[in-house]
């Protein structure tokens, strides 16, 4: 698209926005963005792109994994432009892109890493047209806006562009089905010997072969519709990782890309974590670094504290873990970590949308996509249920098989720590929703001071 | 005879939690037989009348592959509508058994044409909304979330009578439709673990008027709070 007049004049008025924001002290927000789009629809479009752009889209992990990236290229001496302090649509895109161009719009950087939300892929993808795409997985999200993955995946066959090389997860059917006359680099997990027993999840969305539609049988089934299947029919079955991790450990793990085998540094070894950094290592690898080189910067980088956070006390652990809300898959891997934590353990779940609970009734069907099953096991002492839709979130744990005298529930979330026993849990997890951050820290604390008065039971569970 | 739950494809018919309103009948009647058929099988209602038929919300793919499955099977589903055997059909289920789906493109997909009803999609606009609605006195709360409106034909009976929000589309005083024992609503929640009243009745349908509610305290407490916060912030 060529730059004409409506393109010059939101860029200037949107450039003198940041020039204003700056003065207040506001540098990171989406209005220049907005401004920009609001003049000039097809902003995006218009404004001339960096020399390469990198794309890190899917349901769950692309805040995680695009932080983790843009940390690696930082390290390696790389300058590029990214919208880590923005939004992932339209706006956070344009806002970036504004704030590192010329007035006339020139780029001043020749590599851009953009974090694009999979459902507005039509209002960024198909403008800025990434040449390296990453799509970490494709999960049931936020039903109001996401539907089902089917939708999802139609949206990103639609709008993610043709020819643009994809780095997918070969242990996500769906994922790696995307755009299939792209080229492509494949990562997965190579079943592991400590692996827990698949557990049973409610969501499973991947049951049919995709070539014939037989029902699938599983060589490996990690959770949900991850894993390795074959189709008994046809012969169809995942395809093989070109970057593959063969053996995880706690503190590493071995991949195997391109013929070398290389050990990269693991700050988290919950699965989740594991395919965040492997799709990672996977994109880097794909855009020309050296494994060494990327296993070297991976030494320095972690997941953020606003979204996984340990902190023991006096023997016991609180643990701050995001779970986003109306999303049943990233709720029941939260709920799964907590069932595979080891020992004792209580929970506290701040699961209400932030907005809904001040102004609606909050969709809560979701509840019944989430594994809520998992907090029904021996090992959880009590869980806590916090928030405007606490009643709803009691009767689908007691429907889960949670023991009632083990729930406490109320309306009230600054008052979720006093509910608290901690008898004989070791640790204690906090689950809440991006919005709530505040609220989890304020409990955090409030549970650190129970902790601090009440030492752990003495033969807890050694980590 | 034990009681009979058929659930139809749960393996494309499982969206938005919907299960669970066969779950809570489950556990409402701990002796009833639940029936998964899945897309490759034979239907159970072919060769007997189950104490009810449930089918669940879809991806639009699916829709095509259940009405084709099902099609070879109208006469029967007709039969046993007519004879009073319930049904449950949750989201876009209704749509399959309706009149026609109509595409953003003007072309359609023909339904099995045994109720009054055709619906037309609008995939780029999702709606989303909060119901209250009126079931025998009692009301009924949950959630709708979809990319088609439904347009009833003449003779269309609805289900719920709507108080607050949108019915089968925004100028229809009705939500979800009836016909004998045969329920079909968009109301998602799950409407049966959501609604104890509209449970009830889906009970009685099935023969079961004398089963316990399961979790009978926890949901009609849930239930109560859940009306009383629509109340408040809503109407």
């Amino acid at each position: 698209m060529k730059r004409n007049l409506p393109f010059f004049f939101s860029l200037f008025l949107s450039k003198l926005s940041v020039l204003a924001l700056r003065l207040i002290g506001r540098g990171a927000t989406n209005l220049p963005g907005g401004i920009a789009i609001f003049l000039c629809k097809d902003f995006l479009g218009r404004i001339p792109r960096p020399k390469t752009i990198i794309g890190i889209t899917g349901t769950n992990g692309k805040t995680t994994v695009a932080n983790m990236v843009e940390d690696v290229l930082s390290r390696c001496g790389y300058d590029f432009v990214c919208n880590r302090t923005g939004s992932n649509v339209d706006t956070g895109v344009a806002s970036a892109l504004i704030a590192n161009c010329s007035w006339l719009g020139r780029p001043k950087k020749d590599l851009a890493v953009f974090e694009l939300d999979e459902r507005s892929a039509n209002l960024t993808m198909s403008y800025i047209k990434p040449d390296l795409m990453l799509v970490t997985n494709i999960f049931r999200d936020s039903y109001k806006r996401n539907a089902h993955p089917e939708f999802i995946v139609d949206i990103l066959n639609r709008y993610m562009p043709d020819g643009a090389r994809l780095v997918l997860n070969a242990d996500d059917l769906m994922c790696a089905s995307l755009k299939p006359a792209n080229p492509r680099t494949y990562f997965s997990i190579a079943p592991q010997p400590d692996e827990p027993a698949p557990s049973e999840n409610i969501v499973q969305d991947v049951r049919a072969c995709p070539a014939c539609g037989a029902l699938l049988s599983w060589e490996h089934r990690r959770y949900h519709h991850i894993g390795r299947a074959v189709c008994p029919q046809c012969g169809f079955r995942s395809p093989e990782g070109g970057c593959r991790a063969l053996e995880v450990g706690p503190e590493s793990m071995l991949v195997e890309a391109g013929g070398r085998r290389v050990r990269f540094p693991l700050g988290n070894h919950s699965m989740i974590n594991v395919y965040n950094s492997l799709s990672a290592i996977a994109l880097l690898t794909a855009f020309g670094l050296e494994p060494e080189k990327i296993a070297a910067a991976m030494e320095h980088t972690g997941i953020s504290a606003t979204r996984y956070l340990e902190e023991e006390v006096n023997g016991r652990k609180v643990i701050l873990h995001l779970a986003k809300g109306q999303n049943p898959v990233a709720c029941s891997r939260a709920f799964q970590n907590i069932r595979d934590y080891p020992g004792k353990k209580a929970a506290v779940l701040f699961l209400d949308d932030y907005f809904d609970a001040q102004h609606t009734v909050e969709n809560i069907s979701w509840l019944y996509d989430a594994d809520f099953e998992f907090l029904a096991d021996d090992s959880v002492t009590q869980v806590v249920a916090a928030g405007a839709r606490h009643w709803d979130v009691y009767l689908r744990l007691l429907m889960a098989g949670a023991k009632e005298e083990r729930l406490r529930h109320m309306p009230e979330t600054e008052k979720a720590a006093q509910a608290l026993s901690l008898g004989e849990a070791e640790a204690v997890f906090i689950l809440y929703d991006v919005y709530t951050i505040g609220l989890a820290n304020r409990v955090k604390e409030q549970i650190k001071q129970l902790m601090a008065k009440e030492a752990a039971p003495s033969d807890a569970h050694e980590n | 005879m034990p009681m009979k739950i058929e659930v139809l494809f749960p393996e494309l018919c499982n969206l938005f939690g919907d299960l669970f309103n066969v779950k809570y009948l489950q556990a409402c009647l701990p002796q009833a037989q639940r029936i998964d058929t899945p897309l490759t099988g034979e239907p159970l209602f072919l060769k007997e009348a189950p104490s009810l038929i449930y089918m669940g919300p879809m991806s639009e793919r699916s829709q095509e592959k259940v009405i084709a499955q099902l099609r070879p099977c109208q006469d029967r589903l007709e039969e046993l509508i007519a004879n009073g055997t319930a049904f449950l059909l949750t989201g876009n289920a209704m749509e399959v058994l309706g009149d026609w789906i109509e595409n953003e493109d003007g072309s359609r997909i023909q339904g099995l044409g045994l109720l009054p009803v055709t619906a037309k999609r609008d995939m780029m606009h999702r709606h989303n909304s909060v119901f209250l609605g009126q079931w025998q006195g009692e009301e009924v709360i949950g959630f709708k979330s979809q990319f088609t409106m439904a347009q009833p034909g003449g003779e269309a009976q609805g289900l719920f009578q709507v108080k607050k929000g949108v019915g089968l589309n925004k100028s229809c005083g009705f939500e979800g439709l009836r016909r004998g024992n045969l329920f079909a609503t968009y109301v998602l929640g799950p409407v049966l673990v959501l609604n104890p009243g509209f449970a009830k009745s889906v009970l009685e349908a099935m023969g079961a008027g004398e089963a316990e509610l399961a979790y009978g305290e926890a949901a009609r407490e849930a239930y109560r709070q859940r009306v009383r916060d629509f109340h408040e912030k809503l109407m």
